[in-house]
């Protein structure tokens, strides 16, 4: 790698050691996303385990920081920053960030203070939104005076609301400071790449200092300054999460790389998400005919790195201005003429009451399923597989097949349930048009999976997942999913083991490309 | 007037107000402006025009040839 060249001395990331008690965070391996792996000390759980105190108060109810907390609690973004300073291949700047959006779709933009109108409006809507992030479109760094100012307006008038930002990283040393003053407790950076061979392909240029750079220099800056920001960063006790598009052919192979830059700089989490690349996106990527990774590359390379750091599998790559539970989208509900017009009281008391029942349930969830898992504890089989099941939310198999926006994923062995990804499809359910089609759409989707878990499914679409080769069941309507999994699974092995009938291994599942341009 | 933004192109993305030394840049309508009694190409506070250099969508914030500063960048 020879980056001589380049005359950047003063940009170089300034190699700090990081304090000891972040290296220890690091080194929880594990975490923030395996739920119910039976692995106690997991942030991931409905108890603290192992992790510091500090931690767990910051991960317990942010559902993006915490696999199992994203059943229950929501977020919203606010796009108050559209402007951006550098350029990403995967990127239509006609459209938001695609760091944490998908590709192709517009947020309305908001000034901070419409912004704060609209966090507390939500606040006292959904009293389980618990996290404000600002994640562009743009670069929120790039816009620090809207940024800021629409995170001082909501800590002033609604304090128990976290606050979170993304950015590409660019400007993040310049604003470590300010973050820490304003008690930003989480950051996502965007790190696609630790050598600028490779970022060259995927940045064609940055703006820094008043000059537009490209090529090599341009990447080098650019990770420069992303990784001594996150050094910044975790030595000042903030979490961070690294976001990684994998890009095959690009960069997925030197992804695991950057996992163990990022890793020994004190990352929390780490969140590999499928590129998201179509030529009607407009995107470069996406003109030149890049395929994006199939559900099984994704899996296979979140797998290679999770030893090495806590893998984020449950990203629903949302839109900048989305409301509610990760997966679902309540922005439609909140229009800027809407908020406008609504009269909000802030009521502290009314959400903090809701959060303590939202507790309790998570709690029983838990006990639910490790009572069935001490039962599979003496079960003794290799077998490995996938079941997708339809949520709408606090951990429950509580949404009929025809109305699921989404399939989570779960990993079932005789460790027990646990989550590895989530495929998002289409209302199969709309009627009319295109029905057969896209059936087949959403058999694609879980097609690695041996049974799909619903709450109610009619008979046309019952029988066509039979024909696919995936269980339909409905008999664990309204029951805790991990507990309903491994009761499955239990019977599965055990008509296995009669040999009622044969364990197969399934085929591949694709990633659903389009923009989820309506907020239904 | 040495520098304009085709509006058909602009995505509105704020970027070049944020930049311009002048304060020659604002939103009309949803897409940006120039003002072309306050840009001065930049000369005398940058080395590049910064709305030029930080614009997403090429060929969009766009610089008249014809003037000799510019011959040399072609
Ligand atoms: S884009 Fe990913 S990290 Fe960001 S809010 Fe959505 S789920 Fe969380
Ligand atoms: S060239 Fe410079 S002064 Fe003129 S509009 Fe662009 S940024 Fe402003
Ligand atoms: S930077 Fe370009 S796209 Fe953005 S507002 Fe200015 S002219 Fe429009």
């Amino acid at each position: 790698m020879d980056v001589s060249a380049l005359d950047e001395a003063s940009l170089a990331g300034s190699a700090v050691d990081i304090g000891e008690t972040m290296q220890a965070i690091a080194e929880h391996k594990g975490c923030g996303t395996s739920g119910g792996t039976g692995n106690a000390s997991c942030g991931s759980q409905a108890g603290q385990g192992d992790l510091p105190t500090e931690i767990w108060e910051k991960v317990k109810n942010h559902p993006c920081y915490s696999e199992e907390a994203h059943h229950h609690y929501a977020r919203m973004h606010v796009a108050v920053a559209p402007a951006c300073n550098i350029q990403c291949n995967y990127c239509n700047r006609k459209y938001d960030c695609a760091n944490e959006s998908r590709p192709g779709v517009v947020s309305e933009k908001l000034t901070p203070e419409q912004a704060a109108k609209k966090v507390l409006a939500v606040a006292s809507t959904i009293p389980q939104m618990t996290v404000l992030g600002i994640a562009g479109p743009g670069d929120p760094l790039a816009n620090p005076e809207k940024t800021f100012k629409t995170f001082e307006l909501v800590a002033k008038a609604a304090p128990d609301i976290k606050l979170c930002l993304s950015t590409n990283g660019l400007m993040l040393p310049d604003h470590v400071d300010t973050i820490a003053r304003f008690k930003i407790d989480h950051v996502t950076i965007t790190i696609n790449m630790v050598q600028p061979e490779i970022g060259a392909k995927i940045y064609p240029w940055i703006f820094y200092n008043h000059k537009r750079y490209t090529g090599l220099e341009a990447a080098k800056i650019l990770n420069d300054r992303q990784l001594q920001g996150l050094e910044m960063l975790t030595e000042r006790g903030i979490l961070c999460k690294i976001n990684s598009v994998m890009i095959p052919g690009i960069n997925d192979q030197h992804l695991v790389e950057v996992n163990k830059a990022v890793k020994s700089r004190g990352a929390f989490l780490h969140n590999i998400m499928p590129l998201i690349a179509a030529p009607e996106h407009g995107t470069v990527l996406g003109l030149n005919g890049q395929r994006a990774p199939t559900a099984q590359e994704l899996k296979a390379l979140q797998d290679l790195c999770e030893g090495e750091t806590n893998m984020m599998r449950h990203c629903r790559q949302c839109r900048a201005d989305a409301v509610g539970l990760l997966g679902e989208d309540r922005s439609a509900e909140f229009t800027t003429e809407k908020i406008m017009a609504m009269d909000v009281k802030y009521d502290l008391k009314m959400r903090k009451a809701y959060q303590a029942k939202v507790e309790e349930e998570r709690v029983a969830k838990v006990a639910a399923e490790q009572e069935e898992l001490a039962e599979l504890g003496n079960e003794m089989s290799g077998v490995k597989l996938l079941v997708a099941v339809a949520t709408k939310g606090s951990g429950l198999i509580n949404e009929h097949f025809g109305h699921a926006k989404e399939f989570q994923v779960y990993e079932l062995s005789t460790t027990g349930a646990k989550f590895v990804g989530h495929r998002r499809v289409d209302h199969y359910c709309r009627g009319g048009y295109g029905e057969e089609e896209s059936l087949a759409t959403i058999i694609r989707a879980i097609n690695d999976c041996h049974a799909a878990f619903v709450a109610k499914i009619g008979g046309c679409p019952k029988s066509n997942l039979l024909k696919a080769g995936i269980e339909p069941v409905d008999q664990y309507a309204h029951e805790f999913i991990e507990k309903s999994a491994i009761a499955w699974f239990k019977s599965y092995l055990v008509k296995v083991q009669s040999g009622e009938i044969q364990h197969v291994e399934r085929g591949e599942a694709a990633i659903r490309q389009g923009a989820l341009i309506s907020a239904a | 007037m040495p520098f304009k933004i085709i509006a058909s192109q602009c995505s509105g993305c704020s970027a070049c107000e944020l930049e311009c030394p002048n304060v020659a840049i604002s939103e009309k309508g949803g897409t940006f402006v120039i003002d072309p009694k306050k840009c001065t190409e930049c000369i005398g506070h940058f080395d590049e025009p910064q709305c030029v250099a930080v614009c997403p969508v090429d060929n969009t914030c766009v610089v008249d040839t014809s003037l000799p500063r510019y011959q040399a960048r072609a």
